[in-house]
């Protein structure tokens, strides 16, 4: 069984993000850029059943621009197989990037995809659930355990209310929690080898995908600051201040 | 213009997050529909049907929605889409899982985690573990979107609408729902609550854990948690707060044992009153408290429990 990871370039999850004046966005020129946390677990997840003898082969899929080929690279060297790179613009809306992975889903004939739950930077939480209900396939989201057996999963998703164990027949189309596994850090051999990895790049076009927006962000600003707090020196001083200032208590 | 607001519910009460779904469908203008899909969930439908706002509710009574399985209770809603400009869920898991399944059934790109309706057709939502802001406009026919629930007051009570049972599609049958492990508790629904009471991995154990329990128990508040404590396997999964857990903003949010990581902050900035309780004066968390304690938590919560 081949197992598709689609995976996503975003700004590092412990830089801080400086929203442009203009309102146009967010600065992302000489910015630290990582895989998706999610997405790592994702492709953590495909390697282990490479490793178990269930996968036979993991391929990386991101839609994108060149410049997303460098996070594409630490992907193969946790361990992908191969790389596939839909070339388009970075701000492709979800709805058209699951268009886009169906179709890379169906030419590569695919039996099982792995996503993250939500990238962290547009934090949509949909381009998962979208695959699945355009595939027709079975769905499982925020899983934190997979278990395959033969021509059914068992996942167990975390739910606002706790855990929840769901059966669901193969193919499928899994989302990834933050427990599920940790990722492995790539080592030195296989940094070097990842870069002689097949890295292929499909153009838009060649998806039959329109891509084209259904939405405009007209503008990104800064939340609202919370003004500073004072500290207080004592417990007493800390219960006075809710009863009597912030009258909470 | 009417707004179909899809229930979440466990089939005998209405989850507190539909009455914040149901503010932002008023705020679009036009009616509001609630679609009850569940299984024995008469209920819930009756409850619905109060709710101030609330022109009509669907009530669709089947086995294959008795656990909320997504793929089922998306295809009954794509039936009914035809008839609605806006189509709203709570961004609770349940709306998150299955929201967007209509949204591609429909050919419609999704607004997720809105926290404002600006007109009928834009919307603000954060992004960048809310970060950033973005005002987002849509040029789809029909308007997906999931609402954060702290975004918007509850509806309250005083409405009678009629509730019109209809049929679903046939089940697809596909996905079974083999087992549950749900957080059983008398404390306030984290996600609802007036007052929180959250530990980090300062709080170094699950046994010790009991210190923070004790803390909201004397508060009558919820218990939350880091990452880093739920990780750790202090705390289950459901009590994560933060870009990639819950959501909240309640009166008090009392803030022990957690550095502050922008992750964490996602969660609980917009909290009414902010207290942080860290050892480390250089925590960022006090950056954004309105009451910051220096102080070893093991002492200090122990003191406040004694002090209240
Ligand atoms: C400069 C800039 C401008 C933008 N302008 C707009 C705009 O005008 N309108 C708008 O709607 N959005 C805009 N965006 C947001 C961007 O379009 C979103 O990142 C995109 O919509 C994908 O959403 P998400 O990653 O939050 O999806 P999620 O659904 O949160 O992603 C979940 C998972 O889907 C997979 N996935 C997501 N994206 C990809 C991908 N590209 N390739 C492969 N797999 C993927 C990954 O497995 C990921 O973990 C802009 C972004 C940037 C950087
Ligand atoms: C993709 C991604 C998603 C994430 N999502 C979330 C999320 O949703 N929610 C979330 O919380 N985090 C999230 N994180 C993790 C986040 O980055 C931080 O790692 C996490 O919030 C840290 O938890 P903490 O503050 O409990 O632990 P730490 O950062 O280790 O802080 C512990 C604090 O306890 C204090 N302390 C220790 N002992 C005592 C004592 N005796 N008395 C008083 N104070 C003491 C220390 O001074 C320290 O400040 C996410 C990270 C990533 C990469």
């Amino acid at each position: 069984m081949k197992v598709l990871v689609p995976v996503k370039r975003v700004i590092d999850a412990y830089v801080s993000i400086r929203v442009k004046s203009d309102g146009s966005g967010v600065d992302t020129d000489n910015v630290k850029m990582s895989l998706n946390p999610f997405c790592e677990i994702a492709l953590e997840e495909a390697i282990r059943l490479k490793e178990a003898g269930t996968a036979t082969e993991v391929v990386l899929v991101s839609v994108g621009s060149a410049d997303i080929e460098t996070v594409m690279r630490s992907g193969l060297a946790m361990g992908a197989d191969r790389a596939i790179r839909v070339d388009a613009d970075n701000d492709v809306e979800p709805l058209a990037i699951a268009k886009i992975l169906k179709h890379v889903v169906e030419t590569e004939e695919a039996g099982l995809v792995i996503t993250g739950k939500q990238s962290i930077d547009g934090d949509n939480n949909q381009t998962g659930q979208m695959l699945s209900a355009l595939l027709g396939w079975s769905q499982a989201t925020f899983a934190s355990e997979v278990v395959l057996e033969g021509d059914s999963a068992k996942v167990t998703r975390e739910i606002d209310g706790g855990l929840e164990t769901v059966a669901i027949p193969m193919p499928a189309v899994i989302t990834t929690d933050l427990r599920l596994n940790e990722p492995r850090y790539p080592t030195l051999p296989n940094i070097m080898k990842a870069k002689k990895k097949p890295l292929d790049v499909i153009a838009l076009a060649d998806t039959g995908v329109d891509a084209a927006k259904r939405q405009t962000i007209t503008n990104v600003s800064p939340p609202e600051a919370r003004s500073a707090g004072v500290m207080v020196g004592s417990v007493a001083e800390l219960v006075d201040k809710l009863k009597n200032e912030a009258k909470v208590i | 213009m009417t707004t179909l607001v899809i229930a979440h519910h466990d089939n005998a009460e209405l989850h507190a997050s539909t009455l914040n779904t149901v503010t932002a469908a008023t705020q679009v203008g036009g009616d509001v529909h609630v679609l009850v899909a569940g299984s024995g969930a008469g209920a819930v439908a009756e409850q619905a049907s109060q709710v101030a706002g609330v022109a009509k509710v669907l009530h669709a009574d089947a086995e294959q929605f008795k656990d909320g399985v997504s793929v089922e209770v998306a295809n009954l809603v794509v039936s009914l889409a035809g008839d609605y400009s806006h189509i709203m869920a709570g961004s609770t898991t349940s709306g998150k899982d299955m929201l967007p399944r209509v949204a591609a059934l429909i050919d419609s790109s999704q607004i997720s985690d809105i926290m404002s309706v600006e007109s009928a057709d834009t919307f603000k939502r954060p992004i960048y573990a809310g970060n950033a802001i973005a005002t987002v406009q849509s040029s789809d026919a029909t308007k997906v979107i999931t609402v954060r629930p702290t975004g918007f007051d509850a509806a309250e009570n005083g409405g009678s609408a009629e509730v019109a049972a209809i049929e679903g599609p046939a089940a697809v049958g596909s996905t079974s729902v083999v087992g549950r492990e749900l957080t059983v508790s008398e404390r306030p629904d984290l996600g609802a609550a007036d007052i929180v009471v959250s530990g980090g991995r300062g709080v170094g154990s699950a046994e010790n854990f009991k210190i923070i329990e004790g803390l909201a128990d004397k508060l009558g508040a919820a218990v939350g948690a880091s990452r880093a404590a739920v990780d750790a396997g202090y705390m289950p999964n459901d009590y994560q707060v933060g870009q990639t857990g819950k959501v909240v903003a309640p009166n008090l949010y009392v803030a022990v044992g957690i550095s502050g990581a922008i992750q964490h902050l996602a969660g609980m900035k917009d909290s009414k009153v902010i207290v942080a309780i860290n050892k480390d004066e250089e925590a960022p968390i006090f950056q954004v408290a309105d009451y910051g304690l220096v102080a070893d938590l093991f002492e200090a919560v122990p003191e406040l429990v004694e002090a209240l």
